[in-house]
């Protein structure tokens, strides 16, 4: 079952032609993802590894491969845009991996895909590593061979934090259902809410890991929601205890501003909602593995 | 990025956002000429010469020359175009020191000579985007002219906030409400709401982060006038505002962390003596934290990305090696995409260049992990291995405190 991307994921990658985008379309291709379709704007009719037709545009991938999925290795520039011609190509997952898209373009993403996100189209990024279900999907920049199929959902604003966490469970012998990194950025797609969510609701997840940072107030909310819905254990972890305020630190949305946004009040916030608390990074999957007995 | 007061006011001008006449100044004859020039012009006969350093709370902050406190950061000069020249000669090159600066101060390299205005009325008005409702929201206060953190912690009652919608802007009744809740009089609100439109549309077309007028003051006349502009923009769309390279003021910034960004680092100088190096920014936050749990002390923030290449090590090596207070360097990689091999590589051929005077402790975990562990413990060098994160930060901890 796992959440968002299976073996009934037909996806498209945009960008395909760039350095970064052919590399992670071939990493994604060798993990097993059925990548039917690659996008770049004056490139149409060209194929990929000689296998993935290439496209002018969303719209012909959609309706020639019947992909569902997209994935944006776009550059900063046009990368709002690629999110907005995903959206109304039709596909119902929409990844973007850029960093660098200015805010005030993600304001008017939001706000133009407001009465369509978490109905007929999920956003994950952008700033973020992607989506994976290890064993059937890979959607994203994520090294594939530290996963393994099983039972916890991991959620993360980082991309490396995620890797750690996913490698401390691999090694423990625990496996993933499903691993979601919703990016560093301050205005994005789905938050830890819209990923809990589904966790909660898929069979095959018995527990999850959320990391989070610091900077705005997510995981505050993600915390309300554990502690009036959740049924399975959560175990976290925050990065920035020791993060100077006013500074930002690497991704765009890690900034303590105005007092708002510490490690301090998030840590408190996930352990008022039963979420339990790892004492460093190196210790999210024995934390969560604590809650599993 | 930030810029200084005169180019932001330079930029609400340009939106047509009515701000005090104004030439900044880098040397005294420059600001006694300027101060004649508006004195002449505006048949006043008070200047402001104004210090412009990249942080807030100048009103109030001193201005250091050796042991002495000769001015403050904002002095308002009554005597004509050579007070303000004795204004400028006891500001510029001195030391500002604020409650944003911290100790150190920055040194003042430009004034800026602004006419005097006689206020009514001080107000605060303030735009950035809300990262929870993810619109732009406007802030007002009649609140003018403080510390608008203090007001928002213990009296947030007195913010008045709407919020843009990113379509349709922000809206006429919207700034007429603001206007009226303010207290402005009907021909004063009339000039208030093209005011706050000019600042959003000031806002959104150029990308900023932040846009804060402390204080709007009213003045005497009944004017509406912008008595202040601190401005910040997004970094992330620096690539469709060629300009901002000629307002960027790098000497404001931290040389160390300029110097990181020219070579594709992510680097913010702490103030420990435990050096990082680690890929991606929420792993290099961690790794900062794991370090304090230990017992340690970063001396930094470093993320050398996702794909960094040998080269981006060594450079990164020599920038957490350049800060004198580094007793120790922790290099931690998650390499995925990155291939351990190529970074025991660089890590190797980076310590040979620049040799190795502090204890270095490095965690590999990811592909190839089984060649870069070879790699470190074949090459001869004093490379302390570590198996986990937690494993490496106790070692380097260790190895700082010399035990």
């Amino acid at each position: 079952m796992a959440i968002l991307v299976g073996k009934d994921t037909r996806l498209v990658v945009q960008g395909i032609t760039g350095r970064f985008g052919s590399f992670h379309a071939r990493q994604m291709l060798a993990y097993g993802t059925k990548l039917v379709a690659g996008v770049t704007p004056g490139a149409g009719g060209q194929t990929f590894e000689g296998a993935v037709p290439v496209f002018h545009t969303m719209r012909e991938a959609v309706s020639r491969e019947g992909a569902n999925a997209s994935v944006i290795f776009v550059p900063p520039a046009g990368a709002a845009d690629a999110i907005l011609e995903a959206a109304d190509a039709g596909v119902s997952l929409v990844v973007c991996i850029t960093e660098g898209v200015p805010v005030m373009d993600m304001l008017r993403v939001r706000r133009a895909l407001e009465h369509r996100l978490n109905r007929d189209l999920t956003l994950v990024g952008p700033n973020c590593p992607g989506v994976i279900t290890p064993g059937q999907c890979k959607i994203g920049i994520m090294p594939g061979h530290i996963h393994k199929p099983g039972p916890i959902g991991v959620v993360s604003r980082s991309g490396t934090l995620t890797y750690e966490a996913v490698g401390q469970l691999t090694h423990l012998g625990i496996g993933q259902s499903s691993c979601v990194g919703i990016g560093g950025d301050p205005v994005n797609g789905m938050d830890f809410v819209d990923v809990l969510r589904l966790f909660n609701d898929d069979p095959d997840t018995h527990g999850v890991i959320m990391i989070g940072e610091i900077g705005g107030q997510a995981e505050e909310r993600a915390a309300e929601w554990v502690k009036a819905n959740m049924k399975k254990p959560v175990a976290g972890f925050i990065a920035g205890t020791t993060a100077p305020p006013g500074k930002r630190m690497g991704h765009a949305g890690a900034v303590i501003s105005g007092g708002k946004g510490r490690a301090v009040d998030k840590i408190q916030a996930f352990q008022n909602a039963g979420i339990r608390v790892a004492t460093t990074p190196a210790h999210m999957a024995e934390t969560l593995q604590t809650m599993l007995k | 990025m930030k810029i200084h007061e005169y180019q932001g006011k330079a930029l609400l001008a340009r939106y047509g956002v009515r701000v005090p006449r104004c030439l900044p100044a880098t040397t005294v004859e420059e600001a006694r000429a300027a101060a004649e020039k508006l004195l002449a012009e505006t048949g006043g006969s008070v200047v402001v010469v104004k210090a412009q350093i990249h942080a807030g709370g100048r009103g109030k902050g001193k201005v250091h020359k050796g042991p002495n406190v000769v001015a403050r950061g904002v002095e308002v000069c009554k005597g004509g175009a050579d007070a303000a020249r004795d204004a400028a000669w006891r500001i510029l090159g001195g030391k500002l020191v604020t409650l944003q600066t911290g100790p150190e101060g920055r040194v003042v390299r430009t004034v800026l000579v602004e006419q005097g205005v006689a206020i009514a009325r001080e107000l605060y008005l303030g735009m950035l985007v809300d990262r929870d409702t993810r619109r732009v929201v406007c802030m007002a206060s009649t609140e003018g002219g403080m510390d608008i953190e203090k007001v928002a912690e213990e009296t947030p009652e007195k913010i008045l906030k709407v919020w843009a919608d990113p379509v349709t802007g922000l809206a006429a009744h919207q700034a007429r409400w603001l206007g009226f809740q303010l207290g402005f009089t009907k021909d004063q609100t009339a000039k208030f709401v093209p005011l706050l439109g000019a600042l959003y549309e000031c806002f959104t077309r150029e990308d900023c982060a932040l846009l804060e007028v402390n204080p709007l003051i009213v003045t005497v006349d009944g004017e509406l006038l912008c008595l202040d502009a601190k401005v910040s923009f997004d970094d992330n769309a620096d690539f469709r505002h060629p300009s901002w390279a000629e307002l960027r003021d790098p000497s404001e910034e931290n040389a160390t962390e300029l110097k990181a960004k020219e070579a594709g680092l992510s680097y913010v100088a702490l103030d420990g003596n435990i050096g990082c190096l680690v890929n991606g920014a929420g792993l290099a936050m961690a790794t900062m934290d794991i370090i304090a749990h230990c017992g340690g002390s970063p001396a930094n923030f470093l993320d050398v990305g996702g794909g960094a290449t040998e080269e981006a090590v060594t450079r990164a090596f020599e920038i957490i090696l350049e800060s004198p207070q580094v007793k120790g360097i922790f290099v931690n990689i998650f390499g995925g995409i990155m291939k351990c091999d190529v970074i025991a590589t660089g890590v190797i051929n980076a310590t040979r260049k620049l040799g190795l005077r502090v204890p270095l402790v490095v965690r590999l975990e990811g592909t190839n992990v089984d060649e870069g562990r070879k790699l470190l413990a074949e090459s001869g060098l004093a490379i302390t291995p570590a198996s986990t994160m937690f494993d490496g930060a106790q070692k380097i901890c260790a190895l700082v405190r010399g035990t």
